[in-house]
């Protein structure tokens, strides 16, 4: 520790270049904890879908509806304790795509049975069943738009325009569920709409959804539940590809390509920069004060000491740089998701994203020191002394 | 008075590129204990070589190297770094001072390699600095002193692990006439009322002159001792 002053001094002998370097490093730390959490999003780390449900989806594309005639063969295949289904609606709020949140038309009284870990209040339940223009939202919906029980909420669907032609569909907001037990309900941010109402206003698709929700009594059951139902209508005109719901909404990320690759080729790309770009740095920084690393050898301080002295230096530097940068990546990821408009989930970086984090800084460090270390190491007091 | 510093056949030769340059040959040479020695002699005579290998910096090409009674042309090089730390204290000519640091804390270098904790340390450079009359710069870094107030700065940094011998190099060298007499009077104190052996390289008659002995170096030989 007596030494931590001399290093600290030496790492600001030239605080303009220190400074543009902590930028440096602060900027790849930053990439790496926003990709690691865009990684960690995409492979479908941070998603919360821990409830036993099996998405049964026609075999083609999702794009294909199901018909509704399916529901009591499925609800009939021993392990399956509901069946519902589901119609995505993508609707726009106040015609901004920045306002996109996910809206699906459904049968108030399945999603009831089939989601008992969202609860909603026995008299809003009631509103939304009877209410044939009746919305339920989650509260993360409510408190991103400031919406509250009794708020008609205009939205431009994408995909299904009125019988009249029109796109412009107005829902009334009669619910607000939440968990049962404290993040249990993973749809907080989803809106949920009466099927009756959307079937029967729609211009075309009546009839059917896009996907059937499979609420199983087992989770160690869901493939064989899965083989059975798509078994079941094998070779039929509705064929069905039945899969878990986290590996469902992992397969809209997948259709972008093999993303991990492509971030960690830019991480790498950007590492390999900043690699340079510090570790010559470094180099010119040593270079500069080899009379000064001659005079600490003169009076004493052996190779081993400036050698050490070079690597704690960039020890500091790429953790300080670091550290700024993966704090700077959890700010960001935080204010993110708490910004009002941005639908970005909530994202922590874990305790292996630190980890990985540190290890990338001692890496990093050692890549970068270790050429002025032994630079400083192999320093001939004599030769410097005499400016050779 | 016993000898403090002993050489005995002692040669130097560098080698530039393919060829062999040699500074010093053969050179005997005894320094007392408390002794203030001016080493002088034109441009390449060998002073600063003959200083080098007093001061453990450097190894003979041949001949032994005795200093209170250590061999250090056998020390390998971690143990003349140790051996530096603890037995001698540097001065040079443009001072080398470290320009991220304070005074105190340039002061303080040496005594980063003892066992001493942070009070102690304090301490002792409270005393070094009082020694060279500038405990009131204390805080002040390289930049913001005068040349003789480094030069002092460095005296201190050369003084504060007590060492048994003070080597300089042109310690007036880039200073005028008045700062220059200031730094020999300090030398000489030093040298008078806390009894250090002191070896100086000097090009500067009047310099030599605050020296109780001259030694005179021509093309690595000795050629002259003689009392100043």
């Amino acid at each position: 520790m007596k030494f931590f002053g001399l290093v600290w001094a030496m790492l600001w002998r030239s605080r303009a270049r220190t400074w543009l370097t902590l930028a440096s490093l602060v900027t790849a730390f930053l990439l790496l904890g926003l990709i690691q959490a865009a990684n960690s999003l995409f492979s479908g780390e941070q998603i919360n879908l821990s409830a036993p449900i099996l998405i049964t989806q026609a075999r083609v594309s999702f794009t294909s509806p199901l018909p509704m005639r399916l529901l009591p063969q499925v609800e009939a295949v021993p392990g399956v304790a509901s069946v519902s289904h589901s119609q995505f609606f993508g609707g726009i709020y106040q015609d901004d795509p920045r306002n996109f949140f996910p809206q699906f038309a459904v049968n108030p009284e399945r999603w009831v049975r089939t989601f008992p870990e969202c609860v909603l209040p026995p008299d809003q339940e009631q509103a939304w069943r009877t209410t044939r223009t009746g919305a339920i939202i989650g509260p993360q919906l409510a408190q991103r738009f400031g919406w509250k029980v009794g708020d008609k909420v205009p939205l431009k669907s994408q995909i299904w325009p009125l019988k009249d032609g029109s796109r412009a569909w107005t829902f009334d907001i009669v619910g607000i569920f939440g968990s049962k037990v404290a993040d249990s309900c993973a749809r907080v941010g989803n809106m949920y709409l009466n099927y009756a109402y959307f079937d029967e206003a729609r211009q075309f698709g009546n009839g059917g959804a896009g996907i059937i929700v499979v609420r199983i009594a087992n989770p160690d059951d869901a493939e064989a539940v899965g083989r059975t139902i798509d078994a079941m209508f094998e070779n039929s005109a509705d064929e069905t590809k039945t899969q878990t719901e986290k590996d469902f909404s992992l397969n809209f990320v997948r259709q972008l390509g093999n993303l991990k690759l492509i971030l960690y080729s830019i991480l790498g790309a950007v590492f390999f920069a900043i690699l340079m770009l510090t570790g010559n740095t470094m180099l010119q920084a040593v270079q500069d004060r080899i009379p000064e690393l001659a005079v600490l050898k003169t009076i004493g301080f052996t190779d081993a000491h400036v050698l050490g002295l070079v690597l704690s230096e960039a020890l500091f530097l790429c953790v300080l740089g670091g550290l700024t940068g993966m704090l700077l990546s959890v700010a960001t990821m935080s204010a993110l998701a708490n910004a009002p408009g941005i639908a970005f989930p909530p994202i922590n970086a874990n305790l292996q994203v630190w980890l990985f984090a540190l290890g990338a800084m001692l890496l990093l460090s050692l890549a970068v020191g270790v050429w002025p270390a032994l630079r400083a190491w192999r320093l001939s007091i004599v030769d410097a002394l005499a400016g050779r | 008075m016993t000898a403090l510093v002993s050489l005995k056949g002692v040669s130097k030769t560098y080698t530039r590129g393919k060829q062999a340059v040699p500074v010093l040959e053969k050179l005997d040479l005894d320094i007392a204990k408390g002794d203030f020695l001016a080493l002088m002699g034109p441009s390449g005579s060998g002073k600063t070589t003959l200083l080098n290998l007093i001061g453990g910096l450097d190894r003979p090409t041949a001949g032994s190297v005795t200093v209170d009674n250590a061999r250090i042309d056998q020390m390998s090089g971690g143990q003349l770094a140790q051996w530096r730390s603890r037995h001698v204290g540097f001065v040079f000519q443009f001072y080398n001072l470290l320009p991220v640091l304070t005074a105190e804390k340039n002061v303080e270098l040496p005594l980063l390699l003892t066992s001493l904790n942070k009070a102690q340390r304090q301490k002792h450079v409270e005393t070094a600095l009082e020694i060279v009359g500038l405990r009131d710069r204390a805080k002040h870094k390289p930049s913001e002193l005068s040349g003789g107030q480094a030069q002092r700065v460095a005296i201190a940094r050369a003084l504060v692990a007590d060492p048994t011998l003070l080597v300089c190099d042109e310690p007036t060298g880039d200073l005028d006439r008045k700062t220059a007499d200031e730094i020999l009077n300090l030398l000489q104190v030093l040298n008078k009322q806390h009894g250090k052996t002191i070896i100086m390289v000097t090009h500067d008659q009047k310099a030599a002159d605050f020296a109780t002995h001259e030694l005179h170096l021509d093309k690595g030989v000795l050629v002259e001792q003689s009392a100043a």
